[in-house]
């Protein structure tokens, strides 16, 4: 690798500019000259002395989030493509493109533009299709990597504003994704807007007046293509690329996580540094994603608007579904018993539609912004991290999490339950009552399932470094007893299996001094703390400490001496 | 004094006197109602009474010895030669078993067969009759027409078969079919008739020429190339189940091979 450029050493503030490069002895020939010529005028040996050398661990699972990163990338490099042809207008135009199945239909610009798209330009439907298949990759993997930050505890100081501009991202990609989706103006994207119609609407005392305000009039009127349009092209990714911008300076500023392991530390990041390695793997890694993009957009059709055709309001498609990120608010919507509104003075409170819509997106953003400051104050935790959880070391978070996924994975199949009574041939209403009881069932068995096999695994965990590795070769013993030895584990294991930070419940603090006279302390423990926290952490499998192993090895030296050996 | 008659009558005078009243009362019961159905049943030709035999073999369980419906099935009269062939050719009728719905399968009737029945069960009362196929040709369409066939699919049908008709659910496990593969012939009878769940579109709602407009869009885009794996039509939900399972499924598959490449691994 090449060698950062001898500078004179930086002096304190204030910078001087670094004139020394160009007027001092001509600079040793360790740079190639065009990377000269650009230090030269930029500084770009310090900054590749910082940056080629900053450290990231190996994982799968770190690999998440630049797929999300990737597939925006495609996302920009084909949207700009897809720009060049469409038009963003829903004034009323004869068709008369090249699908002989629409020709001489009327149809918005929007859709007659979607259809040149696909069927007029070259390479159009390519195009168009490795961006709706990117999009559908750019929200799944941004949520796979926050379950993988969840799951890790890679949200724990000092890292909860990364994870709040990651929640934000999430947001704002839902609002990409579907803002997107809704611009071709076909009868299923059309459907969708309804649906958002409806939600706006729901909205109690100002939905009337909101609608009008986002539609222009009444739904669908003319504007909101264009207005999606802005929003789609230039306000949401410009609201992206200032986030994930944040959210990469920060992991810079932070320095990556890493899971446990000898030699790792709260200190330390081992693993390959940016060049030449982690470029290598990173650029292959962009290269590979761009093209399994482009392999899915080749082989598989996505969003055919022209059998869907364009969008009438008195038109509309059995099996009208949402693209997946929204599957599950609409089966949400699905779920709910209709019918079920208040009437307050002169407004209306349309309750099955404001709750499942409105109010389940509202409040999985907030549980998933408040999550790592309840769980900071339920561990009484104010400690820095750095090394990541394995998921079985926060047994409770990993079954809240899980329990949380099985919730969103019951509305999510309910929004296609008019897919699965069709398929699996079973009644459409039997699916939804079932469901309707799944969706509060499910999750409390996700829960203590998920949380019994952690403290099972943490349980394996200690026994394992406190007895060893199960060798497999049972030995009869003359008596006529059978036993099976146990092969100490290597130091990096128990280092590994043990170097987690025991919690404690926390103790409700005295609310009042020995004068009886109230307390006034900031950092006090309520007595509902306590019990959550109690409930939280209380049911943690010990890890094995220093006397228990030390006693356990005694006990192997003690009782193995008759068994062989050789054989463990 | 005369001995006791025993035997005041000729003992088949009882019976005579019974098979009397009944013809007496046939006789007048005709000669009050002279009905259609009385000259229908002598002038019954050869095929309606071959159609009506086969009728009280296969479907008369269900819809009664003279079509007039039970409580397992609905009456047949007035429902016309076209109903019973639609039912018949696609092989929905006779049921397999009962349910919410029958559902299409194997037909294994000839067409002679269910021409009989058809003819039988039309002359229970006048209804749709099995239509010759100019009435639902439409291979001298425009490219317009069968575009404007489209619209009219979309208006009145994809709320239920859905846009590229590959079908949908109904209440209570009852559905629409896919369109896909179905004779055009057995397009324009459902669409007459109103089978099971369906809707009845009459001549006066859509004529015939709107009709092969609708079928010919059908047919047409079942011709259309198809562009890649299409994930079963389904739209959104097999496409989200493609981008997890491909998708990210995949590339983490590739991940893995990745980050396993290195001497400081995990």
């Amino acid at each position: 690798m090449a060698r950062p450029a001898d500078v004179v050493p930086t002096p304190a503030a204030p910078e001087p500019r670094d004139t020394t490069g160009a007027s001092a002895a001509p600079p040793q020939r360790t740079m190639p000259r065009g990377t000269t010529w650009l230090d030269e005028r930029m500084g770009l040996a310090k900054i590749g002395k910082a940056g080629l050398r900053k450290v990231f661990p190996d994982h799968w699972s770190f690999l998440l989030g630049e797929i999300a990163l990737y597939s925006f990338i495609v996302l920009l490099i084909t949207g700009i493509f897809l720009t060049i042809w469409f038009r963003p207008s829903m004034a009323e135009i004869e068709y008369t493109g090249t699908y002989e199945l629409m020709r001489g239909r009327h149809v918005s610009e929007a859709f007659a533009s979607a259809l040149d798209i696909s069927f007029d330009v070259r390479g159009g439907l390519l195009v168009r299709q490795i961006h709706h298949w990117a999009a559908l990759l750019f929200v799944a993997a941004i949520t796979a990597h926050m379950l993988r930050v969840f799951f890790t505890g890679a949200f724990r100081k000092p890292r909860e504003i990364n994870w709040l501009i990651g929640v934000g991202l999430m947001a704002t990609s839902l609002i990409a994704g579907f803002s997107g989706y809704s611009l071709p103006d076909d009868l299923l994207s059309g459907t969708g807007l309804r649906f958002v119609d409806g939600l706006i609407r729901s909205i109690p005392v100002v939905g009337t007046w909101l609608e009008f305000f986002v539609f222009g009039g009444q739904f669908p009127g003319e504007l909101l293509i264009s207005r999606l349009y802005m929003v789609h092209i230039l306000l949401v990714p410009a609201v992206i690329l200032g986030l994930i911008s944040a959210h990469l300076a920060l992991v810079v500023y932070h320095k990556h996580t890493q899971f446990p392991g000898p030699g790792r530390t709260e200190a330390n990041v081992v693993g390959y540094p940016l060049f030449p390695v982690y470029m290598a793997k990173a650029g292959g890694f962009f290269f590979i994603v761009f093209g399994a993009l482009i392999l899915m957009a080749a082989t598989m059709s996505i969003n055919q608007v022209w059998l869907y055709g364009p969008y009438n309001p008195a038109a509309v498609t059995a099996g009208s579904q949402p693209d997946w990120y929204m599957g599950w608010l609409e089966g949400a919507l699905r779920l709910i018993p209709p019918g079920w509104e208040s009437h307050w003075g002169n407004t209306t409170w349309t309750w099955s539609v404001f709750l499942p819509g409105v109010g389940l997106m509202g409040l999985l953003f907030t549980v998933l912004a408040l999550w790592p400051f309840v769980e900071a104050k339920l561990l009484g935790d104010t400690s820095e991290h750095h090394l990541l959880d394995r998921p079985r070391n926060a047994p409770t978070r990993t079954a809240l999490g899980v329990a949380g996924m099985t919730c969103y994975g019951m509305f999510w199949l309910n929004g296609a339950n008019d897919i699965i009574a069709t398929q699996f041939n079973v009644s459409l209403n039997a699916v939804t009552m079932s469901i309707r009881v799944l969706v509060f069932v499910m999750p409390v068995i996700a829960f203590f399932v998920t949380k019994r096999i952690c403290l099972s695994l943490q349980r394996a965990d200690r026994e394992r470094v406190l007895h060893g590795s199960e060798s497999g070769v049972l030995v009869r013993d003359p008596a006529g007893g059978y036993a099976e030895g146990h092969a100490p584990i290597s130091q990096g294991e128990a280092f590994t299996l043990t170097q987690h930070k025991q919690y404690e419940p926390l103790e409700a603090s005295e609310t009042e001094d020995e004068h009886g006279v109230r307390r006034r302390d900031p950092n006090a423990v309520s007595g509902f703390t306590a019990r959550m926290s109690r409930w939280f952490v209380g049911d943690d499998v010990r890890k094995p400490t220093a006397a228990e192993l030390e006693e356990a090895h005694h006990h192997e030296d003690a009782s193995d001496d008759d068994m062989p050996r050789q054989l463990v | 004094m005369r001995p006791p008659r025993t035997r005041r009558r000729h003992r088949a005078a009882r019976p005579a006197a019974l098979v009397l009243a009944l013809i007496l009362f046939g006789s007048l019961y005709a000669a009050f109602v002279p009905s259609t159905q009385v000259a229908a049943d002598t002038g019954m030709s050869g095929q309606v009474a071959e159609g009506k035999a086969l009728y009280q073999v296969t479907c008369s369980s269900c819809h009664g010895l003279n079509g007039e419906g039970t409580s397992q099935g609905p009456t047949l009269v007035g429902v016309g030669a076209a109903a019973v062939d639609f039912q018949m050719s696609t092989g929905r009728m006779p049921m397999a078993r009962p349910g919410m719905q029958a559902p299409s399968r194997v037909n294994t009737y000839t067409a002679e067969e269910i021409a009989a029945i058809s003819a039988y069960v039309a002359s229970l009362g006048p209804g749709p009759a099995v239509p010759n196929s100019s009435q639902y040709d439409y291979s001298t369409l425009t490219e317009e027409e069968i575009a404007r066939g489209g619209e009219m699919f979309r208006t009145n049908c994809s709320a239920c078969h859905q846009a590229a008709g590959v079908g949908g659910a109904l209440p209570n496990g009852k559905y629409a079919p896919p369109l896909t593969g179905v004779e055009p012939l057995h397009i324009y009878e459902a669409m007459r008739t109103g089978p099971q769940q369906m809707p009845v579109f009459s001549e006066g709602a859509i004529p015939d020429e709107d009709v092969a407009a609708i079928i010919g869009y059908l047919k047409t885009m079942e011709e259309q190339p198809t562009l890649g794996f299409t994930l079963g039509g389904f739209g959104p939900v097999t496409e989200g189940l493609a981008v997890w399972v491909v998708g990210i499924g995949g590339l983490c598959l590739v991940a893995v091979w990745i980050a396993s490449r290195g001497a400081l691994k995990r």
